[in-house]
């Protein structure tokens, strides 16, 4: 199938943080490509210059032959988003909003339609500041959809939703691209990635450091240097976070290597913890403050036990 | 067009919403006008305050353009520094709703505002206190036009350089009676100490006024006072056009 979307060598920085360091990535027509990573990693920012929301450094971008630079209303034409930290008119009412970007992208299904889709009926008449997060989340997707364009992005889509709701959220990103829609979805839920996506890049500190088929990638996590990394950053952060302080030792609660980090435990027995926790959700395990309460418990309930301390050799 | 249509649509329910904007914008005045009324309204004409004219034909010109002003540093930039604080331009960018088409969208509804303000105003002064009607409406209409897209670009600049709502909501306030005390909405200029006199020839709102009472009283433009509303609309318009090339660069 054709791209949808190519991207190389795509370079960002702020200031002198570089958000995005050469990262090169393909989108075929039709699939749900997912970016994975942790808060901080560069997926927001590239999927914004994908949209022509930032203009790059370096590299070039090509959303259905079109460059977001240079041909910025093209491509708008032709993506449907939900960002990130978006909103919208405190005093907006949802239908309001939803007629208001019917109008000014027309060419899609009724907006009466996306209301019912959503789930956004019985609030119809509710202004933007009074929904809740996950009605807000909804809106926003619905927003997205509006113009029936042939690329949505989805920005953490549901975070901020319930259970059931994300259910319904996943039900419907499938139904968009049972229609032929491509979808690039960001998210930090492996869950998710591994139910919807057909293909994921894993993003961190700005680089692509793993891409493939979610069982691709979860059947490489041992020896993957992906893996590896966050592994390090789960030791690091439990080592400083969820160990009593009376069982942590000095070298325990900086940043650094994973010998560093192991304290009073065995390297061994936090290795095979921590490749447990990436099996759960290892984004939200490196970046506690994602937990919605749909996550499972964080291992804080379940720390390495002196048992596996003494028993784990690598 | 017709996107530019709608969002002007969306945008006066908004504007209808802000309880705030509606006082300052739509009440004040009128209440101000009120106060002054009767605290001046029974002064007969002196050559020596508010140019020679009375108190209520001096002072409803200027209170017409105070009403334009405030929409220009209050309401505008209010709204639009929110917008970009809370991430609604980047929405509407997304969505392919140009900034342009929302500035204009703001500039067309501060206009209608200022315009229902301004005969809200005129009404109560002219049935009210006897008030000269408006002479030469063609030039009324047109100064007023000038002076509501003067400051309407003023207040898409503002809300474009402000980092937040709140700064905008703080120097609109503060710009308010700066321009209600020293723009000729308040103490005539004749009785007012030198510096405060020279702060009110350095505010667009006096220059704002003195171009409506031309033709309201049937008196010849002030020439001056068009060429600072000229000035200010397209040294506005320009620095914005400017600023948002900046942001879409970013």
């Amino acid at each position: 199938m054709d791209a949808a979307v190519t991207v190389r060598g795509l370079r960002k920085r702020y200031g002198a943080t570089v958000a995005v360091d050469d990262v090169s990535l393909d989108v075929a027509g039709g699939e749900i490509f997912g970016l994975l990573g942790p808060n901080g990693s560069g997926k927001t920012t590239t999927v914004e210059c994908l949209q022509g929301l930032r203009r790059p450094d370096e590299g070039t971008l090509s959303v259905f032959g079109f460059d977001p630079c240079a041909e910025p209303a093209q491509v708008r034409r032709l993506v449907g988003s939900q960002l990130q930290d978006s909103a919208l008119p405190e005093r907006l009412k949802v239908w309001e909003a939803l007629r208001l970007f019917s109008v000014i992208s027309p060419g899609g299904p009724p907006w009466e339609r996306l209301l019912d889709e959503w789930g956004l009926t019985g609030r119809r008449n509710t202004a933007f500041g009074d929904l809740s997060g996950g009605q807000r989340q909804r809106l926003f997707v619905a927003l997205a959809l509006i113009s029936e364009p042939r690329l949505v992005v989805l920005d953490e889509m549901t975070t901020g939703l319930d259970p059931a709701a994300r259910r319904v959220a996943w039900d419907l990103v499938a139904a968009v691209r049972e229609r032929g829609t491509t979808v690039v979805l960001v998210t930090h839920f492996m869950d998710e990635a591994q139910r919807l996506c057909d293909r994921l890049a894993v993003l961190l500190d700005g680089h692509v450091v793993a891409r493939g088929t979610t069982a691709e990638l979860i059947a490489s996590q041992p020896r993957s240097s992906a893996v590896r990394s966050l592994h390090r950053r789960a030791l690091t952060w439990a080592s400083s976070t969820w160990w009593p302080a009376s069982r942590r030792s000095p070298s325990t609660t900086g940043a650094g290597s994973p010998s560093s980090a192991t304290g009073p435990y065995s390297h061994g027995s936090l290795m095979r913890w921590s490749t447990e926790a990436w099996n759960q959700r290892i984004f939200e395990l490196s970046c506690p403050r994602w937990r919605t309460p749909t996550s499972p418990s964080p291992p804080r309930r379940h720390p390495p036990t002196r048992t596996d301390r003494d028993a784990g050799t690598g | 067009m017709r996107a530019l249509g709608e969002m002007t649509r969306v945008e006066i329910k908004l504007f209808a919403r802000e309880p705030l904007t509606v006082l300052f914008v739509l009440v004040l005045p009128v209440v101000v006008l009120y106060v002054l009324n009767g605290v001046f309204g029974s002064e007969p004409p002196s050559p020596t305050v508010w140019e020679g004219l009375g108190a209520v034909d001096f002072y409803t010109s200027s209170y017409v353009a105070l009403v334009a002003g405030t929409v220009g540093v209050l309401s505008i930039p209010v709204h639009l520094a929110g917008y970009r604080e809370q991430g609604v331009l980047r929405r509407f960018r997304a969505s392919a709703i140009s900034p342009v088409t929302l500035v204009g969208a703001h500039v067309v509804v501060a206009t209608l505002t200022a315009a229902v303000g301004a005969v809200l105003l005129s009404t109560v002064a002219v049935l009210g206190y006897d008030a000269t009607p408006p002479r030469n409406w063609p030039g009324l209409i047109a100064a007023f036009l000038l002076v509501a897209l003067a400051f309407g670009a003023l207040g898409a600049l503002l809300g474009f350089v402000l980092p937040t709502a709140r700064a905008a909501q703080g120097l609109g306030v503060l710009l308010f009676f700066v321009f209600m005390m020293l723009g000729g909405a308040g103490p005539p200029r004749e009785v007012l100490p030198t510096a405060m006199a020279r702060i009110g020839d350095a505010i667009p709102v006096t220059y704002a006024g003195d171009l409506l009472r031309g033709p309201w009283l049937g008196k010849e433009w002030d020439l001056t006072a068009a060429t600072v509303m000229l000035g200010l609309l397209l040294v506005s318009a320009i620095l914005t056009v400017w600023r948002l090339r900046s942001e879409e660069s970013m």
